[in-house]
């Protein structure tokens, strides 16, 4: 399977990567990450890549790292559009302080937008 | 504190704990403050969740499962402010407030954190009041206790929900995705 990761700058995009590269191991799918523009994240967008970068060298996965530019819903979204992914996987929410899921506008944005099947990791 | 925006005017004058009230069936329901929350009040607690309706969920509260439910309230129990409301012997309804905070050990003012509100009402009792009795009731406690910023989330088809906390003094904070995000000012 040809799959599309997006990669914000939260700890639930941590999650997101570190279960997709075990996920992609243990399959043998096709990976391309891509590490969107967001403010005001926990991670920069270039601390972000450099986090792929490693726990994918440290898998010793072979994936592509694009960095796309611009809102970060619509610009995952229309990448997903112009390659050929089966599966576009991001993050699957937060947990606020009551212990309740909460879903950002990107994963909103993603889920009614995407043509392909989208997969949130929780 | 967040970036939350909150309503320029605060609201006050909301009854305390403990009360009684008749709900619109005649059944006498009765408004607890709890102190501590372990021991019968959340064996009690627990008991009502194990009831509750999976229908009527949150984002995934309350879990399900009598393990899960007591983990849940468990690990919200020390540093939350909590409202019961009870029918005879029995927890009826659950009202909660979880400092929003990474370290609430170190929490010197309740004045300075904000607190994310929750609310439930087994199935049986719902349409009857006790849910806005139980919500001021809930905030009341609150500004006794010298809180002032609280908030919510609720999904934003739940439009009953949604008025029910703008009659209180809720207004939407700005962040409004699958759920609404409220927030009050306590006077």
């Amino acid at each position: 399977m040809n799959v599309l990761l997006g990669l914000a700058g939260s700890d639930e995009s941590i999650t997101a990567l570190r279960r997709t590269i075990e996920r992609t191991d243990n399959v043998g799918d096709e990976l391309t990450v891509a590490v969107l523009e967001k403010a005001d994240t926990d991670r920069s967008q270039e601390e972000m890549y450099r986090q792929a970068e490693k726990l994918l060298s440290e898998a010793n996965l072979d994936a592509e790292i694009e960095r796309l530019e611009g809102d970060p819903g619509a610009s995952l979204v229309n990448y997903a559009e112009q390659g050929e992914f089966d599966q576009l996987v991001i993050g699957g929410g937060t947990i606020s302080p009551m212990g309740k899921i909460q879903l950002g506008s990107i994963t909103e944005f993603v889920l009614l937008n995407a043509p392909t099947t989208v997969k949130l990791v929780r | 504190m967040s970036g939350r925006v909150y309503p320029d005017t605060a609201s006050g004058s909301f009854p305390a704990p403990p009360s009684t009230a008749e709900d619109q069936s005649d059944r006498q329901i009765e408004f607890q403050a709890v102190d501590e929350f372990e021991g019968e009040v959340l064996d009690d607690t627990v008991e009502m969740y194990v009831e509750f309706d999976p229908t009527d969920r949150a984002q995934g509260i309350p879990p399900t499962g009598e393990t899960r439910i007591r983990n849940w309230l468990e690990t919200i129990a020390e540093h939350s402010v909590n409202v019961v409301a009870r029918h005879g012997e029995d927890v009826i309804g659950h009202a909660v407030l979880v400092p929003d905070s990474d370290d609430p050990d170190s929490i010197e003012d309740v004045g300075d954190v904000e607190w994310e509100l929750a609310i439930f009402v087994l199935q049986a009792y719902q349409q009857s009041g006790i849910g806005t009795q139980l919500l001021k009731h809930l905030l009341g406690h609150a500004i006794e206790l010298g809180i002032t910023h609280v908030w919510l989330t609720v999904e934003r088809w739940n439009t009953p929900a949604i008025a029910l906390y703008e009659r209180v003094g809720f207004e939407p904070t700005g962040t409004e995705n699958f759920e609404q995000e409220m927030g009050i000012l306590l006077d």
